[in-house]
């Protein structure tokens, strides 16, 4: 099984009382239709799954870990707290949000 | 249905005609179950365990029905364990052995294209256990058909080796597709009672299948010529009494063993 001719998918399944697909896993499979099949059978088999998207992993854009310092570090709460709203002062009436 | 009001016991036509329907069931899952851990990539060693357990799943409803029919104290795992070669009345197609892969998805390609339409007419017998089994069967045998329609057009369409023994699976299992659509008296007298459904009325969507999928994988139809019988007789190949030696081994030598 090579990566060229059994290139990586990612895997994302949406929960039939879920909002949004979530990533679940990856698999192999020589083209679109073959991932779709083995998403069915390797991700759903105990699940209620209502719609199945599978992607090339190669499709993907991922962030490097290298660049979390600069990138993703200072959005961080610590950092940046006012951009939580966390500093307003709920009145009881509002309940829960 | 339940028991004939002429007679103490029930219709052992209906009995018969379950315990074909679950032995054909029982064969192909056992043989499909022996490709986990041996199947060409991690995926389709599951997809195939998963095929394998969707016809046990639908054998073990048939047997407790048919165990329920006869009515003299046998249950499932005495249908499916005790008894030989000879008293087994699947159709011949799903004995025969793997092979290679491509043999395999043959196999499947003609049995799931004439099971997925005969279990959605089933559905609609007068026997409720039986419809109820069936309607949650077809859907299992629509995907199982398009999972070995898949493989087979790849294979067919693919490399020169890939191609030659997909035609040359296609050709050697041929000859055990008649047998799919042959009806006997008790498949008679099941289609007259509303149990049952006629095989041979799923011929012209098993051809317009078959034709589509063979055509699309650039395959050769064979020609229809000799066709094997007598699996649902009790007449088997040479291939079913070694799996069904391997497969009842453990009950027999620890009788009613669970675990």
């Amino acid at each position: 099984m090579t990566e060229a001719k059994w290139p990586l998918y990612e895997v994302f399944l949406r929960p039939r009382n879920g909002l949004a697909h979530k990533h679940v896993g990856s698999l192999h499979a020589t083209d679109d239709e073959m991932a779709l099949q083995n998403a069915r059978d390797l991700y759903t088999r105990r699940g209620d799954v209502d719609s199945i998207w599978v992607v090339p992993s190669r499709a993907i854009v991922a962030s490097d870990p290298a660049d979390k310092d600069i990138l993703l570090e200072p959005s961080s709460a610590e950092r940046k707290p006012y951009r939580h709203p966390t500093f307003y002062d709920i009145p009881d009436e509002v309940g829960h949000m | 249905m339940s028991a004939n009001p002429d007679t103490n016991s029930v219709p052992p036509h209906q009995f018969t005609y379950v315990l074909r329907l679950a032995d054909t069931a029982l064969v192909l899952g056992h043989r499909l179950s022996e490709w986990s851990s041996r199947a060409p990539t991690l995926e389709e060693d599951i997809a195939l365990s998963n095929i394998a357990l969707d016809h046990i799943g639908q054998a073990r409803a048939l047997y407790a029905h048919a165990a329920k029919l006869e009515g003299n104290g046998r249950n499932e795992d005495d249908l499916a364990f005790l008894r030989g070669a000879p008293q087994y009345l699947n159709v011949q197609l799903v004995e025969r052995e793997n092979g290679d892969f491509a043999v395999t998805m043959a196999r499947q390609l003609f049995y799931s294209a004439f099971a997925a339409p005969h279990f959605s007419m089933l559905a609609k017998s007068c026997d409720a256990e039986v419809a109820g089994i069936a309607g949650k069967a077809a859907k299992e045998c629509a995907y199982h058909l398009r999972h070995a329609s898949e493989w087979v057009i790849r294979l067919g369409d693919g490399t020169e080796e890939s191609r030659q023994r997909m035609q040359n699976a296609v050709d050697d299992l041929w000859m055990y597709t008649g047998e799919l659509f042959e009806a006997d008296a008790i498949d008679g007298a099941m289609i007259t009672q509303g149990v049952g459904v006629d095989p041979g009325s799923v011929k012209p969507s098993w051809d317009a299948t078959i034709d589509t999928v063979l055509a699309e994988a650039l395959l050769a139809k064979p020609k229809s010529g000799w066709m094997s019988s007598g699996g649902k007789r009790g007449q088997h190949t040479e291939h079913l009494g070694h799996m069904l030696g391997q497969m009842q081994s453990l009950h027999r030598a620890y009788p009613g063993v669970t675990w």
